[in-house]
């Protein structure tokens, strides 16, 4: 075995669906939606021998029903890819697809893969956060962790409570960017170009689902004000300015260069590091603070260097805790120049793949900038982060 | 549509809706996607009665209006998962008194269907999964057609039940895929045990004209249609041209027509009415041929032949899956392990089937070392030959081969569950053989014998557990005939039969119970006709003038043809044996016997082809004096039928005239137009003649006016 640079050749994902009984998806199996992903990020490489892939790792946080059976090895036969290609299952909840494409990706850097497919799946509307689960009564019998941590609502209110500069209002005006950033990049065409279209059926008919069901480009500030606190009364974070419950799927293509030489392959972006990290689980929400300090530094980067951020909006008061960490402003042009989860959704284990993907068109768009960056909490108290390099960059 | 109004009446249709809704394609066209769906899981396929039917055309026109506005560019329709639709809702059609209500439904589906084509934008199918008769009409209909590469059966299938496609099939097809292909869709396929196409061959044959996989397949039919509508130019290289429709329509269709009169004889109606349609297909208006198919089905709705044919397809459908007189099912004992007494010809065929259908250990024997491995030896190369023709993997052969032995030493019967015997027909025999299997076998075994001529009881007289033994009879060829007579004897427990049942049911068989009696159902009926049809000739018509004379009963094969067919000696001695059992009903022939002996009844070309009879063979049986007219001969074998099933309705071999019907059907390949046969005896008059009343109440027959 050699080592080698890892690269993001594509990723393509379905539009997200709204997560229920109204929403798009709910007569849609979740392994239907990640097989369809499967599909077409390949129809999109037909000069790449599916024979090649030397594994596909699919997240999901719920592994169970349509998720369940070995996920990654079901929807690979489902997809039709060749018997020999295997798979398997991951599972980090949020970061579920993000660490998809890093143990692929670390599996390809040691020599080990040369091509995968590394991507993430969840139906929240068959599979809520959580389901089926037995904590341990230690938990909370030892105090173990705050009884509020199971809930990520509440775990977003205590970011409120620990930085109270970091106010309601802030989050809201934050919230209702990323969906004036997200309508603003519909409507410039540039969302559509990674994404596939999903028949979908319905009580009423087949759905032919091209566009994300949760956007809400009318909100406004004024809106804003009066939504309900779920989490708390009097609370700060509302449906408004955190990330619906959605259903959704990602893949990319994840290749080594010895791969990207062989079969002529255009690498978007190349892995520079990556980190996990842990926290408090009462207050995940601030977890990608310390992946990403240690993510910069075995990358031997500062912020100053990233040009680019994508980081998940699964609430905007834990966006605004990262920001305010390291100094940049609420509404920095180089944070989720297209909006991100609060417009988008948030379906938990695919959310990683979509962030990767718009940080490679943003790349495409930005020559100029040199790093960027993937970034994310995770329930239970933790935080991703994926350094890459811009292939496109011309300095 | 006042017009219709008779149709609806029923209330009870399961209702197919067309839910609509905008595509909005990436190019910015819209197209108007119409989903079927009658709201039932899979178990109840989408059909098309006339409220789907009025919907489907109602929806069409409100899109026809929106085209006309630009709202739209394109109309697709496709069905709810895994179904387009499975054809005409034909639960009605049997209750129809009136010709003009049956004309009505071919009016109405021509009606709906039609409005596909000249919405002012085109139109597509997207055959997403079955699409059978109606059902692929509405994409005949259209004017492009997408095919799921997983669609498990399209077919037009109406031929095989007594119809014609109706709805547009038998002109739009030829003129879609031309006339070879079309004979091969509406006529070869279903008068072979009504065969279904594969996605592949809906694609190659042109009715398709384009082919995606499932896990994509409404996504891709909608890129591709919106190219279409875009302009991309759809390629047809089997719709017909005009030198086509001149010299090889005419022959293709007179070629099909000698080859159904071959297969059937003249007696259906359905399939001249579908070569008459496509034979005008080339050309006239649309309008014309759909006038034409409108007439046609009014005469097919209200005819005996369709009526009995309904019945017969429900009796194989539905009847065939709840036996008359079964034990419950929980009475039945597992079978872990067969054993089969005999390694002859017959037996072997027995083991194959267990060990294919009940993939279970099966121990052989027969009286000698060497019988017993020229059996293996047989299963083993059938198996193989199974392996070649890819329709057996190499893992099941390791299997089913190791699953196999032979033992001339009984105890290797010991831990058998389900022993059947297939040795010499004869009482004593099989007696012994049967004595020597209980030694060893616990008390739980279950017995059974493949005899067609001797008495079960009679070979349970001499057991230890009478109660065990059960007659399960196969026709030949084993892996291929479909029935199987389940033989309750006097003392057979009902876990016997349950068991027997269960095991039938696993080897795919039809079972149907009869009682310990002479030919049980099949072979008696078989026995009858056979008997009078040598009778008829030992009189002294001709072979030729027999048959004729019987051929309006629309039997696939005549009496002579079926001899040979079954060998002249098992013929014979199955006459005998009837003969045997009552010798004023039963005729047996002495000349059967020297036709046997000579070895040869019919006279074949060097392909095989039947030419006529052997001279010898005439030479063997001239010489009668008394021959009976056709019409005395035909008359006699009518409604000696007649009497020989209500006979075995009042000795109670089965429990209904529908269980006679299904072996018939099943066992004997007696053709869905007559019903099986008691249909036919009581429209024919001759349930009448035999015993003043008729096997079924009311007769299952069509419009009389």
């Amino acid at each position: 075995m050699q080592t080698q640079d890892v690269f993001f050749i594509d990723g393509v994902r379905t539009p997200f669906g709204k997560a229920g009984e109204k929403g798009v998806y709910w007569k849609t199996r979740a392994d239907d939606l990640v097989v369809k992903t499967m599909i077409g990020l390949l129809e999109r490489h037909p000069d790449l021998p599916k024979e090649a892939i030397d594994d596909v790792a699919i997240a999901a946080a719920t592994q169970y029903g349509d998720q369940g059976l070995q996920i990654g090895r079901s929807a690979s036969i489902l997809a039709g890819l060749p018997l020999s290609v295997p798979g398997y299952s991951i599972d980090r909840w949020c970061a579920g697809a993000m660490t998809s494409v890093t143990t692929t990706g670390s599996a390809i850097g040691i020599g080990a893969y040369d091509i995968a497919l590394a991507g993430g799946v969840e139906h929240m509307g068959h599979h809520p956060m959580g389901e089926g689960a037995d904590p341990n009564p230690r938990f909370l019998a030892e105090k173990l962790v705050d009884p509020s941590a199971m809930n990520m609502g509440n775990t977003a209110e205590k970011i409120h409570d620990r930085f109270p500069h970091l106010t309601k209002e802030r989050s809201d005006a934050f919230a209702v960017a990323s969906q004036q950033k997200a309508a603003k990049a519909y409507a410039d065409g540039k969302i559509q170009k990674d994404l596939i279209a999903v028949s979908a059926a319905s009580d009423a008919g087949w759905n032919l689902v091209t566009t994300d069901e949760l956007l809400r480009p009318e909100s406004n500030l004024e809106g804003m004000k009066d939504l309900k606190t779920p989490f708390r009364p009097h609370g700060k974070v509302t449906a408004g300015n955190a990330s619906p419950l959605t259903d959704g799927a990602t893949m990319s293509l994840i290749a080594g260069e010895g791969a990207v030489k062989k079969y002529g392959l255009k690498p978007k972006m190349k892995m520079v590091s990556f980190a996990f990290a842990g926290v408090e689980p009462e207050i995940m929400g601030i977890g990608p603070i310390p992946a990403t300090e240690k993510a910069l530094a075995k990358a031997g980067l500062k912020m100053d260097d990233i040009g680019l951020i994508e980081i998940n909006e699964a609430f905007a008061i834990q966006v605004l805790s990262f920001l305010d960490h390291f100094g940049l402003a609420d509404d920095d042009p180089k944070i989720n120049p297209w909006g991100g989860a609060i417009a988008m959704g948030h379906p938990l284990a695919s959310s990683g793949v979509r962030l990767m993907n718009q940080l490679a068109r943003h790349f495409e768009d930005n020559p100029k900038v040199r790093y960027g960056m993937t970034t994310m909490c995770i329930g239970l108290g933790m935080g991703g982060t994926v350094i890459w390099e811009n292939s496109n960059y011309k300095g | 549509m006042e017009k219709y109004a008779p149709l609806l009446e029923a209330d009870d249709e399961v209702v197919t809706h067309s839910y609509v809704s905008d595509v909005k394609m990436p190019s910015g066209r819209t197209i108007a996607l119409i989903t079927l769906d009658n709201g039932k899981d899979h178990t109840r396929p989408n059909t098309l009665g006339p409220h789907t039917l009025l919907q489907f055309a109602e929806k069409l026109d409100e899109l026809k209006e929106r085209a006309k506005k630009k709202e739209i560019h394109g109309v697709a329709v496709t069905g709810k998962p895994y179904y387009l639709a499975a054809g005409a809702d034909l639960s009605h059609v049997q209750d129809i008194k009136d010709r003009k209500i049956g004309r009505l439904i071919a009016e109405l589906g021509h009606y709906s269907l039609e409005k596909l084509d000249g919405l002012g934008v085109p139109s597509f199918v997207f055959i997403n999964g079955l699409a059978l008769g109606g059902g692929l009409e509405i994409a005949l209909n259209a004017n492009y057609r997408t095919i799921n590469e997983t669609a498990p059966a399209v077919a037009l299938p109406e031929v095989f039940i007594g119809l014609i496609p109706g709805w547009g099939g038998a002109y739009l097809l030829p003129n879609l895929i031309g006339i070879r292909n079309s004979l091969k869709v509406i006529l070869e396929n279903p008068l072979k045990q009504n065969r279904m196409l594969k996605p592949e061959e809906v694609l190659e044959l042109g009715i398709a004209d384009k082919m995606f996989g499932s896990a994509r397949f409404l996504e891709e039919s909608l890129a591709w249609a919106d190219e279409v509508i875009g302009g991309k130019k759809v390629k047809r290289k089997h719709e017909p041209g005009a030198v086509e429709k001149a010299t090889m329509w005419g022959p293709a269709v007179s070629i099909m027509r000698s080859t159904v009169e071959e297969k059937l004889g003249k007696v259906p109606l359905s399939p001249y009415l579908a070569l008459d349609l496509i034979a005008a297909a080339k050309s006239g208006s649309k309008e014309a041929a759909f006038k034409r198919e409108d007439d046609a089905i009014e005469e097919l709705i209200a005819s005996d032949q369709f009526r009995a044919s309904i019945y017969a397809f429900n009796l194989v459908q539905k009847h065939a899956k709840k036996p008359s007189g079964a034990p419950d099912k929980a009475l039945a004992r597992k079978v872990g392990k067969v054993g089969v007494l005999g390694a002859g010809l017959m037996a072997s065929q027995f083991a194959l089937l267990f060990l294919r259908r009940l993939e279970v250990p099966v121990v052989i024997t027969d009286v000698s070392q060497e019988r017993i491995d020229k059996g293996i030896e047989y299963i083993t190369s059938e198996l193989d030959k199974l392996v070649k023709k890819g329709r057996l993997s190499l893992d099941n052969r390791n299997r089913y081969v190791g699953n196999l032995s032979g033992s001339l030493d009984y105890a290797a019967f010991a831990d058998c569950d389900w022993v059947i015997e297939a040795v010499f027909e004869e009482l004593k025999i099989k007696q012994e053989v049967f004595a020597k299997i209980e030694e060893v076998v616990s008390e739980d075994c279950i017995l059974a014998t493949n005899t067609s001529s001797l008495s079960v009881d009679a070979m349970a007289k001499t057991l230890k557990h009478p109660e065990r033994l059960v007659g399960f009879h196969f026709f030949n060829p084993v892996a291929v005939m479909p029935l199987v007579e389940v033989v309750r004897a006097k003392k057979s427990s009902d876990e016997a039969v349950a068991t027997a049942m269960e095991v039938a049911k696993n080897l795919k068989k039809t079972a149907v119970i009869t009682s310990d009696s002479a030919g049980f159902v099949v072979n008696r009926l078989l026995g009858y006709l056979l008997g009078e049809a040598m009778r008829a000739v030992d009189e002294g018509a001709s072979f030729e003038e027999v048959a004729a004379a019987i051929a309006p009963l629309g039997l696939p094969m005549n009496p002579f043809d079926l001899l040979e067919l079954v060998g002249l000696k098992v013929g014979a001695h199955v006459l005998d044996s009837m003969h045997a059992f009552n010798q004023e009903r039963f005729y047996a022939s002495e000349n059967l016997h020297k036709l046997a002996e000579h070895g040869k009844l019919l006279e074949r070309d060097a392909k095989g082809k039947i030419k006529g009879y052997d001279k010898k063979a005439v030479e063997i049986v001239a010489g009668g004096k008394n021959a009976r007219t056709a019409a005395e001969i035909f008359e006699s074998v009518q409604v000696g039928l007649a009497k020989e099933v209500k006979l075995m309705l009042e000795e109670k071999v089965v429990q209904t005239p529908q269980d006679i019907d299904l072996c018939m059907i099943m066992g004997a390949a007696w053709p869905f137009h007559l019903g099986g046969i008691t249909p036919y005896l009581d429209r024919s008059g001759a349930s009448e003649k035999a015993f003043k009343d008729s096997f079924h109440n009311p007769m299952i027959i069509g419009v009389r006016a």
